[in-house]
């Protein structure tokens, strides 16, 4: 594999200053600031959410965090229509959100070029499923770019904004982790200025009512055949011919350079435009090589596409259909194709090593709340999404469901109204936080609240997307330029939606006894009821340390009740087996604390039967009047 | 210039700096006029999880991924993620590894078991492998994210280009710390580059 380039990047050709080093999603960051783009919208997902973060740093865009996708494209369609260039950003999951105002804007169109970027998760390294976003272009009727790495996601959201003004059309741009998230050599190209045309009152075009979205179909049908010559002819479309023509591929995006890595003398055809595609260009290529390979991310759809224009491919038949494909997947898959032996032969062997999942962060106030759900009996508990779905996990093992963004509450309303006669006695609980509340949850608590639901809801605010970074919400208070602004009333706005006002409560999740009290209380009622937590996200500003705490060994007994908290700063140093009176062995843990990475919580303390847990150093008066204060 | 591609593959765990270090490194090669690319998943990993970071830099890099058998260089802020990660060494590659231990709750509370000496397993599998405990020095100059500065110091001398190029990129990222913070990457540096070779 190692060998000398055959080719100098184009960054090599231009004066060092302006090669930058930069991830895929500041590049499209930079190229929406160049393209003159006036909104930009979005929603925090994995592996998108820095998209915005960059374009807020650029004070000529407007920008927001809205406060869902569909939300937010819907800012974007609104800029589009006043005319101006407007740029709408998301991770896969949210386009499914987005669709709804997505399949009609569709049949208007693009005024100001509409660009709508979508970043597929492909291993769902923070995701809840895999879904390849190429569909979305064959579902409406659109255009999708694909880059396949940081100079290119630049490159190709600047000639998103041009081919959605020449067509009339939304563009999908589509991203995957391996693009967002990989630095690259980046070299910008001129800044162009776009002239905002004001908003042109047009009926037949801006109304989709029945009769005037019949006429916008034909259009649309007609817009297809256009886009097909343009793909015919677009020069993202690129055949680099190859001296080995025993097998040619037919590739695009992040798998683009792993083909390139595996088989770098082989032809390829490269897809940027990869919707509608190249058939008659595939077609003519197909001739070249003796056999034609697709190599997708992450189903076989172009390769439907192209046996349905009877030419001969293979692909998912012989590349695995999930996950990414690196060139360790390829290289096997082609070489038993080929009927060649060659599979990476490592020297090393793999070795398996316990997994490290992610864990929730020392003093995390959510980690009270899991303590407790634990040690509660005869409950379901509906998850959602967020860092609070890391209580599934262990040592609390403490959430039943998890879907999508806001479904614990509409789920727990329909496990409360179908459950059996087994469930009768069951304790039907909903665990959500602010953003994902504000997202999509709160629908689910007005439906509970219509239809007479016997749901328990505790609504985690720590005032921030914390799984995605700690980005701030309209639970902040604080704007994605930082700027102070309203911030929601959750007692009034549950309120607002019908829960009684009796019904709802505010705990602190550090005060375990209080939030157990408030817990066992509510889930014996048999209406709606809403327990709010109120302390911030450890890795939000608002969060403050206190003096960190160490174990006494001495006083150490190794009953193991601190690990059920779940802290990561607690790790045990020592175990052992001893025989109680009974006669029946005994598991001990002796444990330990990271002081270094402690922020004396307190939550271990609660716990602790002998008072093992004590403060690691003196502590001045001072700190003491403030961690009263704090807490 | 080096001709090839050189890859180096930095592991740890969340909050470890592995992201910092890899992007040192990559800028570093970036201003020498090679082609760079860096890997930078992350996702959960920010919670504790293990996170790696490629670096590719050369003439021209195709696949900011680093194939297995292929790194030149592992620069492990772990020892159990340099086991774990050990079979993306190539025969002749060298590894450098801290050997502060860092255990997760799945092995605190009992479900997995921490590897063995995972030093010694390094060595018995041929691995031309060096440790330091570079996490205990780091607290001891008072600052645990200094094991970031001391890995970088560990490699510093096996790369294609002169240790201080890489320990001017080091301390350039630490100026508007101040003084003070400068002079702690640049021992912190020197002891990395001292205790491993």
């Amino acid at each position: 594999m190692r060998r000398e380039g055959s080719k100098l990047s184009i960054a090599e050709s231009v004066l060092p200053e302006t090669r930058q080093f930069i991830s895929g999603n500041m590049a499209v960051a930079q190229a929406a600031r160049d393209a003159n783009v006036k909104v930009a919208a979005a929603y925090p997902g994995t592996p998108s959410t820095e998209i915005l973060e960059y374009v807020a740093g650029f004070p000529e865009i407007y920008s927001e965090w809205s406060i869902n996708e569909k939300v937010s494209l819907e800012v974007a369609i609104g800029a589009s229509m006043a005319g101006s260039r407007a740029l709408c950003a998301m991770k896969h999951v949210g386009m499914n959100v987005a669709s709804d105002a997505f399949m009609t804007q569709t049949l208007i169109g693009a005024v100001g070029g509409l660009v709508i970027v979508v970043a597929d998760d492909v291993g769902l390294s923070s995701s809840q499923n895999e879904q390849d976003s190429r569909y979305w272009g064959r579902f409406a009727h659109l255009p999708v770019l694909e880059p396949s790495d940081a100079q290119e996601a630049y490159d190709f959201t600047r000639a998103a904004f041009a081919l959605s003004e020449q067509y009339e059309v939304p563009v999908i741009v589509r991203l995957t982790t391996r693009i967002c998230h990989v630095k690259g050599v980046v070299v910008n190209k001129e800044a162009e200025s776009h002239e905002t045309r004001g908003f042109v009152k047009d009926p037949s075009r801006l109304v989709m009512v029945p009769g005037n979205a019949k006429g916008r179909i034909p259009k649309m049908m007609a817009r297809d055949l256009a886009l097909k010559a343009c793909s015919e002819e677009n020069d993202l479309n690129i055949i680099e011919s190859g001296t080995d023509t025993e097998v040619g591929f037919i590739t695009s995006g992040a798998a683009y350079f792993h083909v390139k890595e595996a088989f770098p003398d082989a032809p390829v055809l490269k897809l940027g435009f990869s919707h509608p595609a190249p058939i008659e260009k595939i077609r003519a290529f197909s001739q070249t090589v003796e056999k034609l390979v697709v190599i997708e991310e992450v189903e076989p759809l172009l390769e439907t596409e192209l046996r349905a224009a009877n030419i001969e491919v293979y692909g998912k038949d012989i590349v695995p259909k999930i996950g990414e494909l690196s060139p360790p997947v390829i290289q096997p898959a082609i070489n038993n194709l080929l009927g060649k032996a060659g599979e990476y032969n490592n020297i090393i062997p793999a070795q398996n090593i316990f997994p490290r999942p992610p864990t929730m962060c020392v003093a995390c106030p959510h980690l009270g709340i899991y303590y407790c759900l634990s040690h509660i009996k005869n409950t379901i508990i509906a998850g959602d999404i967020g860092c609070y779905t890391l209580g599934a996990g262990h040592p609390w093992n403490a959430l039943d469901t998890c879907i999508s963004m806001g479904a614990s509450l509409s789920v727990a309303q329909g496990i409360d109204k179908g459950r059996g006669e087994s469930d009768q006695n069951k304790n039907v609980l909903a665990v959500i936080g602010d953003s994902t509340f504000l997202h999509m949850g709160m629908q689910g608590l007005l439906d509970i609240t219509y239809n007479k639901g016997n749901v328990t809801i505790l609504l985690l605010d720590n005032r921030a997307v914390g799984m995605t970074g700690g980005q701030n919400a309209p639970s902040s208070g604080i704007n994605l330029q930082g700027q102070e602004t309203s911030q929601v009333d959750f007692r009034k706005l549950c309120e607002a939606l019908g829960v009684k006002p009796e019904r709802i409560r505010e705990v602190n999740p550090y005060e375990m006894p209080t939030l157990f009290k408030a817990l066992r209380e509510e889930v014996k009622i048999k209406e709606p009821s809403v327990i709010i937590t109120n302390q911030p996200c450890v890795l939000t500003e608002r969060y403050s340390k206190l003096p960190p705490l160490k174990v006494d060994d001495d006083k150490c007994t190794g009953c193991g009740n601190c690990l059920d908290v779940g802290c990561p700063a607690i790790t045990v140093t020592r175990r052992e087996t001893v025989i109680k009176p009974n006669g029946k062995e005994k598991e001990l843990a002796f444990v330990q604390i990271d002081t270094a990475a402690c922020t004396g919580c307190d939550l271990c303390t609660k716990p602790c039967a002998p008072d093992a847990i004590i403060p690691a150093r003196n502590i001045s008066c001072d700190q003491l009047t403030n961690a009263v204060e704090v807490k | 210039m080096k001709q090839d591609v050189t890859n180096i593959l930095v592991c740890g765990i969340g909050g470890q700096g592995v992201m910092t270090a890899a992007d040192i490194l990559a800028t570093t090669a970036l201003d020498l006029g090679y082609d760079v690319k860096k890997t930078e998943v992350a996702g959960m990993a920010q919670r504790g999880g293990v996170v790696t970071s490629h670096v590719r830099f050369g003439p021209k890099v195709l696949s900011p991924s680093i194939v297995p058998g292929e790194a030149d260089l592992i620069l492990a802020f772990e020892p159990a993620e340099a086991l774990r990660w050990s079979t993306y060494l190539r025969s002749e590659g060298l590894m450098m590894v801290n050997s502060y231990a860092q255990l997760p709750p799945v092995v605190s509370i009992g479900l997995f078991d921490y590897p063995e000496e995972p030093f010694a397993q390094l060595l018995e599998k041929g691995i031309d492998a060096h440790q330091y405990d570079a996490g205990h020095a780091a607290i001891d100059l008072g600052d645990r994210r200094l094991i970031n500065s001391i890995m970088l110091g560990a490699i510093a001398d096996h790369l294609p280009f002169p240790a201080e190029t890489l320990e001017q990129h080091l301390l350039a990222r630490f100026k508007v710390k101040g003084e003070s913070i400068v002079e702690l990457n640049r021992e912190a540096f020197a002891i990395g580059r001292r205790a491993f070779n």
